[in-house]
C-alpha cells in the first residue's frame, strides 16, 4: 500500500499531515494527497471531481454514493480514501458514458428509473453489484431456502437487495423493472 | 409529422443523469477550487447566545473565516408584508437571539471540507436557555385565526347553517384524526456554491423557482439583483423545500463576498431537518352528517397546526373538503398555535395530502356506519357544481376515476366486513380515497430562438427537480414548431432566461409549456412571414396568473383522481405492509405519458409513507427533532414499495389553457394515504386516527380470531 504523509502546504504553520494514496479509478492511476478523514467519496467528487457519486446523507443511510469496489457494492461514504490504495474502484462515470451507456444505464433509461436523478447512479451501481451477488448465490433476508446454491431473483428478491438505495421521487417500480430487463437479458 | 406532445419518450436528459454527468448545485468545477464551509447550528429551541468564542476554531488548520453574529454582514430584513415568503429577505446569523434548535450560530469556511468541519467543532456557545413551548398537544387551545392560509386560500368558509344540520343528521361521524410533523428530504442536500466576480456574483443553487429566490438572494445581500446571476441547470428533488432558499445559500453568498473567492455549503442530512422546510403538525376534527341514504346534509373540517411564530405558515387543509362532495350546510376552519420550532414551508401536497388522509378516512367511517360502499357514497354525494363557489366545473372526472379504478383494481372482491379475509400470516383488506387538487396559474414567460440551421432553441429560467422539464417542453416545442424533436433544444435554470412560474405547487408543467407553445407560435408567425437572419430569429410567448384569467374565476379548475390500496396486516405482531396499489387520474392532457406516470407513482409513494411510516418527532424539552436522520425518519425503501402503477385517463381541459394539460405532480399525494389507511381499517376492523400507522397503534385492538 503506497501511502505516507507529508505536510499540508497550503497550511504550513498549525499543518495538519495529508497522506499520499494512490487510487485505481475506472482503470486510471490517481496520484493524491489528501487530509487522511476524507472518505472516499470525498476524494471521488472534491479531488478527483468525479461527482457522478453522490452524497445524500454521509451516513450510509441512503446509497446515493453507492461504488464498485473490486466488483462489490460499498457505500463510499463509509470508508476512508486511504484505505483503497490496492483496490479496483468503479464509479458510475466508468460504467458508460452518454453516448455509450452500459446496459444497466440504458434500461434506467428506458423503463424511466429515476426523476431528479440525484440518487440514480448509487442504485445503479448498486443494481450491478447486486445481480453480481444473485449470480454467486447469496442469499438475503427475501430468501426462503438461505442454503440453496443459487437464487431465483424475484422481484421481491431485488427489491429486497436494493433497499439500501432510497429514492425519494419513489421511482421504486421502474427500477425494479430497469433491473428486471438487465437481469433477464443476462439470462437470455 | 406525428404529435410528439403525449408521447412516452424518454427523458431527453436521461443519458446524463444515469451516467453522472447531469452537474447538481455542488458540483460545477469550472470555476475553480472553492472553500468549503460548514454551518454550526445552535443545541437550543429558545434563548440568547450570552458568549461565543471562535478562537480554536480561527486557530484550527486551513480555516480562512469563522462568522458569528458579531462579524456577519449586515442583511434585509425579513419582511412579512411580501405575499410569497419565498421572495423574502433570509437573513442569517442576524443577532445572539435563537428561534429553534438548530438555527446556525457560526460558519467555519476552510480550505477542505475536513478541515471546515473539524474547526466548526472547536466553536464554544453559551447560551442563556428560555423556556419555549415545544408540544404541540399542550398549545391546542392557544390557536388563532390566520388572515389567510397557504396559496392566498381564505381561513374559513361556511356555507348554510352547519352546527344545526349537523345536530339533527341521521348518521354523524364526529372524529379528531392526527398528523406528524413531515419533512420533503429530497436526496440531493440543500447546497450552494457561490462564485464572486468583483461585484457581481455567480450562484449555483438548487432552487425549484429562480425568480423568487433570485429575489430572496438580492434583497438579503442588498445588491442591484443585476449583478446576482442563478444558475441550476439540475436539482437533485425538491418536493416543497426548495421553493425558497435557505441559510447555506445565504451563508456561502456571504462569505463567498467577504473572500472573494468561491464558497461552497451543503447542509447535513442532520442539518437539513431543522434548517429547511417542516410541513405543521395537525389536529383536525372532521364532522360529517348524512341522511340514512347516504346523502351528506352537514360537513365540517376544522384544522389546527402549529406556526413558527416569526414566520407564519399555515397549509391549506381544509381546502380540499370545500370542493370534494355536495352538502347544504358546510363549515372548513383553519386555525394555528405557535412553537418555537423550525419554520413551516411547503411539503409536497402542502394542505391537500393531511388534509385528505383525515377527510378521506372519515368518509370511509361514513360508508362503513351507513353500511355502503365507499365509492357508491362518494357518487351519491358528487355535486354539479362547485359545491361552496357554485361554479361550474371546467372538467371534472371523479366519478370516472372511481369507476375505472373499481374495475381495474377488482374492488367487488374487497372484503364486504372488516377483518373477514387472511391469507396464510396476512389480514388482508382493500381502502379507497379520491383525490382533488387545484390548478394554478402563474405569470410565465419564454423564449425561443431559430437559427438558419433550422435548430430552435428554447429558454426559461423554469428548472427540472425531477419532473421531466426539459422533455416536456421539447416535444410541446417541436409540435409547435413543426420541427422534429432533434430540432428543438431545451435550456432551463438560469436566471438570465426569462423568468418562467419555477417548479412547485404542480403548475410548471402547464404553465412553462404555454408560454413556451405561445413562444413558438409567434415564432412560426415570423417565419411566415419574413427569412430568418444570420443571428437567428426569435419569440417570446407569456401567460398571465389566474387573477387575470377569467376561467379561473368563472370555472372551478382541479385535477382529480382515485386511489386504491391492498395491504396485509400480520395477524400476530400487526406488521402492516403494502401489497399493491392502482391510481386512476385526470389532470387534463398529458404532456408524456411516461413522465407524467412515473411522477404520479411518485406521489402515490409519499401517501403510502405519510399512512405508515413518517413521523417527525420532537424533544418537547429542547425542540429538536430527535429522528433527524434517514434511519430514523423513516421514508421508504424499495422493499416498502411492491406493484405500483398509475393510470391517465386521456384528457383535455380547454379551460385551463389552450394545451388543455394541467398540473400532477402532487395529486399522486393527495388522498393515496386515506386509501392505505382505509385498507387497514378493512384488513383488522382497527381505526387509527393518529397517523401515521404504526403496528403499535394497531396491535391492541387486533383481533384475536379471524
Amino acid at each position: 500500500m503506497s501511502l505516507s504523509t507529508v505536510g499540508d502546504t497550503k497550511n504550513a504553520e498549525n499543518a495538519t499531515e495529508n497522506a499520499k494514496v494512490a487510487l485505481t479509478v475506472n482503470g486510471r492511476v490517481r496520484q493524491l494527497e489528501l487530509d487522511p478523514r476524507t472518505s472516499l467519496l470525498d476524494a471521488l467528487r472534491e479531488h478527483l471531481h468525479l461527482t457522478g457519486t453522490k452524497k445524500g446523507c454521509d451516513h450510509g443511510q441512503c446509497g446515493a454514493c453507492t461504488v464498485l469496489i473490486n466488483g462489490r457494492r460499498i457505500n463510499s461514504c463509509l470508508t476512508l480514501a486511504v484505505m483503497h490504495a490496492d483496490d479496483e474502484i468503479v464509479t458510475i462515470e466508468g460504467l458508460g458514458s452518454p453516448d455509450a451507456l452500459h446496459p444497466m444505464q440504458a434500461a434506467f433509461v428506458l423503463r424511466d428509473g429515476f426523476q431528479c436523478g440525484y440518487c440514480t447512479p448509487g442504485q445503479i451501481c448498486s443494481a450491478i453489484g447486486m445481480l453480481a451477488e444473485a449470480k454467486a448465490g447469496w442469499p438475503s433476508h427475501a430468501t426462503a431456502d438461505v442454503a440453496a446454491q443459487t437464487t431465483a431473483l424475484t422481484d421481491a428478491e431485488i427489491r429486497e437487495r436494493m433497499s439500501g438505495n432510497i429514492c425519494r421521487c419513489a421511482a421504486y417500480p421502474n427500477i425494479i423493472a430497469a433491473i428486471r430487463d438487465v437481469a433477464e437479458g443476462d439470462r437470455g | 409529422m406525428a404529435t410528439m406532445t403525449g408521447q412516452p419518450i424518454n427523458r431527453i436528459d436521461g443519458p446524463l443523469k444515469v451516467s453522472g454527468k447531469a452537474t447538481y448545485a455542488y458540483e460545477h468545477w469550472d470555476v475553480g477550487e472553492p472553500l468549503y464551509g460548514f454551518i454550526v447550528g445552535a443545541t437550543i429551541g429558545k434563548g440568547r447566545i450570552v458568549q461565543i468564542d471562535t478562537t480554536g476554531a480561527e486557530r484550527s488548520p486551513g480555516v480562512r473565516m469563522v462568522m458569528t453574529y458579531r462579524n456577519a454582514p449586515a442583511q434585509g430584513p425579513r419582511d412579512a408584508s411580501i405575499p410569497s415568503q419565498y421572495s423574502r429577505a433570509y437573513p442569517m446569523l442576524s443577532g445572539p437571539d435563537i428561534h429553534h434548535y438548530g438555527e446556525p450560530v457560526a460558519l467555519v469556511v476552510a480550505t477542505t471540507y475536513e478541515q471546515a468541519r473539524a474547526a466548526a467543532s472547536l466553536v464554544e456557545v453559551e447560551y442563556a436557555v428560555l423556556s419555549g413551548h415545544f408540544d404541540f398537544a399542550k398549545r391546542l387551545d392557544k390557536a388563532y385565526a390566520p388572515k389567510a392560509v397557504n396559496a392566498g386560500l381564505a381561513t374559513d368558509s361556511a356555507v348554510g347553517n352547519f352546527d344545526t344540520a349537523f345536530k339533527s343528521a341521521d348518521v354523524k361521524i364526529d372524529q379528531v384524526y392526527t398528523t406528524p410533523y413531515q419533512f420533503s428530504q429530497p436526496m440531493e442536500p440543500h447546497c450552494c456554491l457561490a462564485v464572486p466576480n468583483g461585484d457581481d456574483l455567480t450562484v449555483y443553487v438548487s432552487a425549484q423557482i429562480l425568480a423568487e429566490a433570485h429575489t430572496a438572494i438580492a434583497s438579503t445581500l442588498k445588491i442591484d439583483p443585476l449583478r446576482i446571476r442563478l444558475v441550476t441547470p439540475y436539482v437533485g428533488g425538491g418536493f416543497g423545500s426548495k421553493l425558497g432558499i435557505h441559510g447555506e445559500t445565504i451563508l456561502a453568498a456571504l462569505a463567498a463576498r467577504a473572500l472573494k473567492e468561491p464558497v461552497k455549503i451543503a447542509m447535513t442530512r442532520q442539518q437539513i431537518f431543522h434548517l429547511v422546510s417542516v410541513r405543521p403538525a395537525t389536529s383536525q376534527r372532521v364532522r360529517l352528517g348524512a341522511g340514512r341514504d347516504g346523502r351528506l346534509v352537514a360537513l365540517g373540517h376544522d384544522v389546527t397546526m402549529f406556526t413558527s411564530p416569526i414566520s407564519e405558515y399555515a397549509e391549506q387543509s381544509a381546502t380540499s373538503a370545500r370542493g370534494l362532495y355536495a352538502a347544504p350546510n358546510r363549515l372548513t376552519r383553519h386555525r394555528l398555535t405557535a412553537l418555537d420550532l423550525p419554520r413551516g414551508e411547503d411539503v409536497r401536497a402542502p394542505g391537500e395530502a393531511p388534509g385528505l388522509h383525515a377527510f378521506e378516512s372519515a368518509m370511509d367511517e361514513l360508508a362503513h356506519a351507513l353500511n355502503m360502499d365507499p365509492i357508491e357514497l362518494r357518487i351519491l354525494n358528487e355535486p354539479k357544481v362547485h359545491p361552496e363557489e357554485g361554479i361550474p366545473f371546467s372538467d371534472r372526472r371523479l366519478v370516472e376515476c372511481m369507476r375505472e379504478g373499481a374495475r381495474r383494481f377488482g374492488w367487488e372482491r374487497r372484503p364486504a366486513k372488516p377483518a373477514s379475509v387472511r391469507d396464510g400470516r396476512w389480514l388482508v383488506g382493500y381502502g379507497m380515497a379520491a383525490a382533488i387538487r387545484g390548478q394554478f396559474q402563474m405569470t410565465s414567460k419564454a423564449k425561443v430562438r431559430m437559427g438558419p440551421d433550422g435548430i430552435a432553441v428554447v429558454q426559461s429560467d423554469m428548472t427540472d427537480i425531477g419532473t421531466g422539464t426539459y422533455t416536456i417542453v421539447a416535444q410541446v416545442a417541436a409540435d409547435a414548431l413543426g420541427v422534429p424533436l432533434d430540432r428543438v433544444r431545451v435550456e432551463l435554470g438560469r436566471s438570465d432566461y426569462p423568468a418562467g412560474a419555477g417548479s412547485g405547487g404542480s403548475w410548471g408543467a402547464s404553465n412553462t409549456c404555454t408560454s413556451v407553445h405561445r413562444a413558438c407560435m409567434a415564432l412560426r408567425e415570423k417565419l411566415r412571414i419574413g427569412k430568418i437572419p444570420a443571428e437567428g430569429m426569435e419569440a417570446e410567448g407569456e401567460i398571465a396568473a389566474m387573477s387575470e384569467e377569467p376561467n379561473y374565476k368563472n370555472y372551478s379548475i382541479f385535477t382529480y383522481g382515485a386511489h386504491f390500496a391492498e395491504v396485509g396486516v400480520d395477524v400476530d405482531t400487526a406488521e402492516i405492509r403494502l401489497r399493491r396499489m392502482l391510481g386512476v387520474f385526470a389532470a387534463g392532457r398529458i404532456l408524456n405519458a411516461k413522465t407524467a406516470r412515473s411522477q404520479l407513482i411518485g406521489g402515490m409513494t409519499w401517501g403510502v409513507s405519510s399512512a405508515l411510516l413518517e413521523d417527525g418527532t420532537v424533544d418537547a424539552r429542547t425542540g429538536a427533532f430527535v429522528n433527524r436522520d434517514l434511519a430514523e425518519y423513516l421514508v421508504p425503501v424499495h422493499a416498502d414499495i411492491p406493484e405500483i402503477d398509475a393510470i391517465l385517463l386521456d384528457g383535455f381541459d380547454g379551460k385551463a389553457n389552450e394545451l388543455g394539460a394541467k398540473g400532477l405532480g402532487e395529486l399522486g399525494n393527495c388522498g393515496a394515504n386515506a386509501a392505505v389507511a382505509n385498507a387497514v381499517f378493512n384488513a383488522t376492523g382497527v381505526r387509527v386516527r393518529d397517523f401515521p400507522i404504526t403496528l403499535d397503534k394497531v396491535l391492541p385492538a387486533l383481533p384475536r380470531e379471524v
